[in-house]
């Protein structure tokens, strides 16, 4: 199981064929266990990493640090529901360290992702502080360089 | 000045390499989206851990030039792995040297032993290098054609055809270059029947031993009975540890014959680079862990391109070792230049013609998995389409 999870997790296009090939298996078996990898919630979804820089798309990504009074019974689960539910909100993480939740906000503009911290995050009822910081470059996302090519370096024998 | 008239003869006389000749046309194309699976190396970097040892050793000032036959402890160590692999033994002091990368083990191996006209018997294809050395020790190479239906492995009975009086030397290329044939126990012993009551010695290029696939582990040529006392063992850091830049190897044997060769090590090279050295005393200590992910993901992708090159057409015999396959191109119709020439210029993707890796060669193509699934997957897309447009050409 864990190598089929390693190959979905470095490129999920591969076939159900060309994935039993390298996995010495059959594809029935692959299938069954991506089926069960999907019910049991381990494989939540199957996406392409893009990087919008090369798009024309009009973007611009915040990461923001909420401190939040945990509210009793919840604990923090309950902020990060209703933090998470926004379609703005691309990630939830419970921090350690000095703030409690790291949200990833994504808009169209500067404007857009700051009224939206403003208005929606920052008057929610738990909420005691937040600060945005803007991404200005992706290197690097989810293992994928983004920064330039990769060049094969090797000599030629 | 006429320089062709001071030069050695043999060696004008002797073609370029045909890989090389090949990667020529390949740099003339001029395309951005020009992608290769021609490439004889890992596609990964060397373990950190071994780097690091290779750095310390140059921050500590270690930098001098080391004992003829290499550092004693690197001798150890490798003595050690072969004996932890094999259970046989070498002894590092007399049994041992470390060379300039699995080429020069070759070489000086070739050269220790062969006298003018002695014949040297090579399993073939095969790396390019053989027959050349071969020339150049004065020795006239005969080459012994692999059949595809023999699984490119050497027979007992090719052996024995190409036996003469003059036989000095048979070259075992196990798991060979470019076909990934590999000797099974079986087939070694085989090898030694023909040779026991010989003078025939036997050098064992198995560089690419630790890169076996499948449940029996690599058997070496020196496990043999009958083998062991006229085998000179050839292996390296390159292939195994990807340390190809290192340029470190290692060559075993008998006593009386590495008294020989380690005199030519002495005038030719004085000693390997001792940087690598060090860094290669790690890698026998305590990379099997790096050897056993590497060769993971090269079976990983040694599957998968078997089973594109199966499904598009091209009918490929199953490599047990080294990072090739070796498909058969004959159902286009094309020679291997051809069908590799053809894919380079219309398609931009750069495979070795098999007619490069000598008699037997023609026929078949080499291709190469020291790439990552994503360059293969997109090679593979390409070649399918390539043979899709041979098809329609044809009809």
């Amino acid at each position: 199981m864990d190598k089929l999870l390693k190959l979905l997790d470095t490129n999920a296009r591969l076939t159900t064929a060309q994935m039993a090939a390298m996995l010495n298996t059959t594809v029935e078996d692959v299938e069954a266990k991506m089926a069960k990898l999907e019910q049991d919630g381990v494989v939540r979804a199957y996406k392409a990493l893009i990087d919008w820089e090369r798009t024309n798309r009009e973007y611009v990504t915040a990461v923001i640090e909420l401190r939040v009074t945990p509210k009793r019974d919840y604990g923090f689960e309950g902020i990060a529901e209703t933090v998470m539910r926004f379609d703005e909100v691309e990630s939830v993480y419970l921090m350690s360290g000095g703030y409690d939740l790291l949200v990833t906000v994504t808009g169209r503009t500067f404007k857009e992702v700051s009224m939206f911290v403003a208005k929606r995050l920052s008057t929610l009822d738990s909420v005691i502080s937040t600060a945005t910081h803007f991404v200005l470059r992706r290197y690097k996302e989810s293992g994928v360089m983004f920064l330039g090519e990769q060049k094969d370096e090797r000599g030629v024998f | 000045m006429d320089y062709s008239k001071v030069l050695n003869t043999t060696l004008a006389s002797l073609p370029p390499s045909g890989i090389r000749r090949f990667f020529d046309i390949a740099n003339e194309v001029k395309a951005d989206d020009m992608i290769s699976l021609s490439i004889g190396e890992p596609d990964f970097a060397t373990p950190w851990h071994i780097r690091e040892k290779g750095i310390a050793s140059l921050e500590q000032g270690k930098t001098w030039y080391s004992a003829n036959a290499g550092l004693l402890e690197l001798r150890e160590a490798i003595a050690r792995r072969i004996a932890r692999h094999t259970a046989v033994e070498f002894d590092p002091r007399s049994e041992v040297v470390v060379t300039v990368g699995g080429s020069e083990a070759l070489d000086i191996g070739i050269r220790a032993l062969v006298n003018t006209g002695d014949e040297v018997l090579i399993p073939s294809p095969s790396f390019v290098c053989y027959a050349p050395l071969v020339s150049m020790a004065g020795g006239v190479p005969v080459s012994i054609v692999t059949k595809a239906e023999n699984g490119f492995r050497l027979t007992a009975e090719e052996l024995r055809e190409a036996i003469t009086p003059r036989t000095k030397l048979l070259i075992l290329p196990f798991p060979n270059n470019p076909t990934g044939a590999v000797m099974r126990r079986e087939h070694l012993e085989a090898i030694a029947a023909v040779l026991r009551d010989t003078d025939i010695m036997v050098i064992s290029d198995e560089i690419y031993g630790a890169l076996t696939y499948g449940n029996a582990p690599h058997v070496s040529a020196v496990q043999i009975d009958g083998l062991r006392e006229r085998t000179l063992l050839v292996d390296g850091f390159s292939k195994a540890y990807a340390m190809t830049g290192w340029r470190l190897g290692y060559i075993c044997g008998p006593e009386p014959v590495m008294k020989q060769v380690v005199k030519l090590h002495q005038y030719a090279i004085m000693c390997a680079p001792t940087t690598a050295q060090h860094a290669a005393i790690e890698a026998m200590e305590h990379g099997d862990e790096d050897i056993a992910y590497m060769r993971g993901e090269y079976d990983a992708r040694r599957r998968l391109i078997l089973q594109e090159l199966n499904d598009m057409g091209l009918t490929c015999f199953e490599p047990e070792g080294a990072f090739y396959v070796f498909p058969s191109i004959q159902a286009t119709g094309l020679s291997s230049e051809e069908f590799c020439e053809q894919l380079l210029l219309r398609h931009h993707v750069a495979i070795v013609p098999g007619t490069a890796f000598g008699d037997g060669g023609e026929g078949f193509a080499r291709i190469s998995y020291c790439y990552s699934v994503n360059h293969i997957m997109e090679a593979m897309k390409r070649i399918r389409r390539f043979l899709q447009e041979l098809k329609e050409e044809t009809r």
